[in-house]
């Protein structure tokens, strides 16, 4: 058992994209350390329930780490100090000391207006996606295992890239609101494999250009985004995109 | 165009013009080694590359070169902070590997332009600018003497502090923007990386070691 702490949170506040915010506080007590942080939350919000008070809003899903919903940036890291490899969900409470200040703040970006408090609106990857993130044959009744070959290294390093959740830490954590890692991430994990190869020039073309017009920045290759990303998606990624879209372009 | 209106396509602008200016620095600062063996042999580049055509019409496309570079620096920056949105946060911990160059690029191009600035008023205007107008004594000391104005230039302790200044802005601004351009062209992966890496910091270190040798020797030994 770890043992339980106590702990100043402060919390951002926000009512609505339009809304100036600001960081309410309060004191809690005899947290155990098994405790993950959204359950932490939920226990601030039993208590502010209890008072007749608003509850905090924040995203979460699947609570084991996979679906990529849950987005707090815990002082001054997306998703915490976790492992890497791990999103807020999977932060736990022995992470932190008794007599700590934990500040909680959404996902800053223009790309990501807050709805309300620190639940923000990550629809942009939705629609970078819908650009082009995907193969547009029917592929019909799954292939016999052996009809295409594609070496080992290849189909492992498309399922790396394929394991990006759109969580949007990498956007949350570049000065410059970059959506390069998720991006390339998704252009990666079709260009890499010969399924995706035949609309690979249209798809990089098409998914930079949503990102641009959705406004997020120019990368610079500050490289926080790897830093944090619960993923491990490597700044690799982004030199494939850059390739497959220079490529694209001199070949327009 | 997409080197106008796609994000990658303007970074391709920023990393092309970024590699051409290194190699230019190349030259520069080998030319500027002959100075530390030979009065003579400085001077006769100098001579080479006073008011020709030929050195006129490089000065101009090398100018052109580093006012795409300024122009989409500031115009890119200006990009990324509005992308960034005005709400700022409250906290931050900047991950460890995070160079403090790459956050600082444009402070550290300001830099290298105010020295830029002050290096084209010792050097240049005294030089070419003076041949071409026909004025080759303007600045006190023949125009083709280089020699000449480097040993002018660096007797002056507050002039060699500047240049080092600067010289140390272009060791930063080098050490993020040569592997940034390589990565930029996409000639990078998970290998590469660390070598690119190591590159750019030998390769920044040797360059501007090359420059400072020359400020250290005329300022400490001026002529001699
Ligand atoms: C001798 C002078 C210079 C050299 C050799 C140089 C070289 C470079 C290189 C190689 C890059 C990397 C490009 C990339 O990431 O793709 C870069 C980036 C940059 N440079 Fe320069 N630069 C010089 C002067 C300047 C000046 C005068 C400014 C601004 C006033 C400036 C501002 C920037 C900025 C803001 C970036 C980052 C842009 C980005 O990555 O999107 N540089 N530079
Ligand atoms: S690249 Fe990483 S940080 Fe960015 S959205 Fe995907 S999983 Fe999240
Ligand atoms: S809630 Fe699904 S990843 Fe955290």
């Amino acid at each position: 058992m770890d043992k339980n702490i106590s702990f100043k949170l402060r919390y951002w506040r926000q009512n609505g994209p339009k809304d100036k915010g600001h960081f309410d506080e309060r004191e809690m007590k005899d947290i155990p350390g098994d405790t993950s942080f959204l359950e932490m939350l939920d226990i601030l919000n039993e208590e502010l329930v209890s008072e007749g008070k608003e509850p905090f809003v924040f995203d979460h899903d699947c609570r084991e780490g996979i679906c990529g919903m849950c987005s707090l940036y815990i002082n001054g890291t997306p998703h915490g100090k976790t492992e890497r490899g791990a999103t807020t969900c999977q932060l736990y409470m022995r992470k932190f000391k008794d007599g700590d200040t934990i500040t909680v703040e959404p996902w800053r970006s223009a790309g990501f207006p807050v709805i309300k408090d620190c639940m923000v609106d990550r629809t942009a990857f939705d629609k970078i996606i819908q650009a082009g993130g995907y193969v547009t044959a029917r592929t019909g009744q799954p292939q016999d295992a052996n009809a295409i070959l594609i070496p080992k290294q290849d189909a492992d390093e498309a399922m790396d890239c394929a394991s990006c959740i759109g969580c949007g830490a990498c956007v949350a954590a570049c000065k410059n609101g970059s959506a390069m890692l998720f991006v390339s991430s998704k252009v990666s994990q079709l260009a890499l494999l010969p399924q995706g190869r035949p609309e690979a020039a249209r798809r990089a073309k098409a998914m930079v250009a949503k990102m641009d017009e959705l406004g997020f920045g120019n990368c610079t290759n500050t490289r926080a985004c790897e830093a944090v990303c619960p993923k491990c998606e490597s700044i690799a990624n982004i030199a494939r995109l850059n390739r497959e879209f220079i490529a694209a372009k001199l070949n327009d | 165009m997409w080197l106008c209106n796609s994000s990658i396509g303007r970074k391709v602008v920023m990393s092309v013009t970024g590699l051409a200016l290194i190699l230019f620095l190349t030259f520069h600062g080998s030319m500027n080694l002959v100075a530390l063996f030979s009065k003579e042999g400085y001077n006769m580049i100098c001579e080479f590359l006073g008011a020709n055509w030929y050195a006129v019409a490089a000065t101009l496309a090398l100018a052109g070169l580093a006012v795409l570079h300024i122009l989409y620096a500031f115009w890119l920056t200006l990009q990324n902070y509005r992308a960034r949105g005005k709400d700022r946060y409250a906290v931050t911990d900047t991950p460890k590997k995070v160079e403090w160059a790459s956050q600082n690029m444009l402070a550290l191009g300001v830099v290298i332009v105010l020295g830029l600035a002050l290096h084209l008023f010792n050097f240049w205007y005294n030089m070419m600018f003076a041949e071409l107008i026909h004025q080759p004594m303007m600045g006190g000391i023949h125009a083709a003497d280089g020699y000449g104005y480097i040993a002018q230039t660096f007797s002056n302790p507050v002039y060699v502090v500047l240049y080092v200044i600067w010289l140390l802005a272009l060791w930063f601004h080098l050490t993020h923007g040569f592997w940034s351009a390589i990565q930029t062209l996409g000639w990078n992966g998970k290998v590469w990386f660390n070598r690119w890496h190591i590159i750019s910091v030998v390769y920044s270190t040797v360059l501007v070691l090359m420059f400072l040798v020359v400020v250290a020797k005329f300022a400490l030994c001026g002529a001699c």
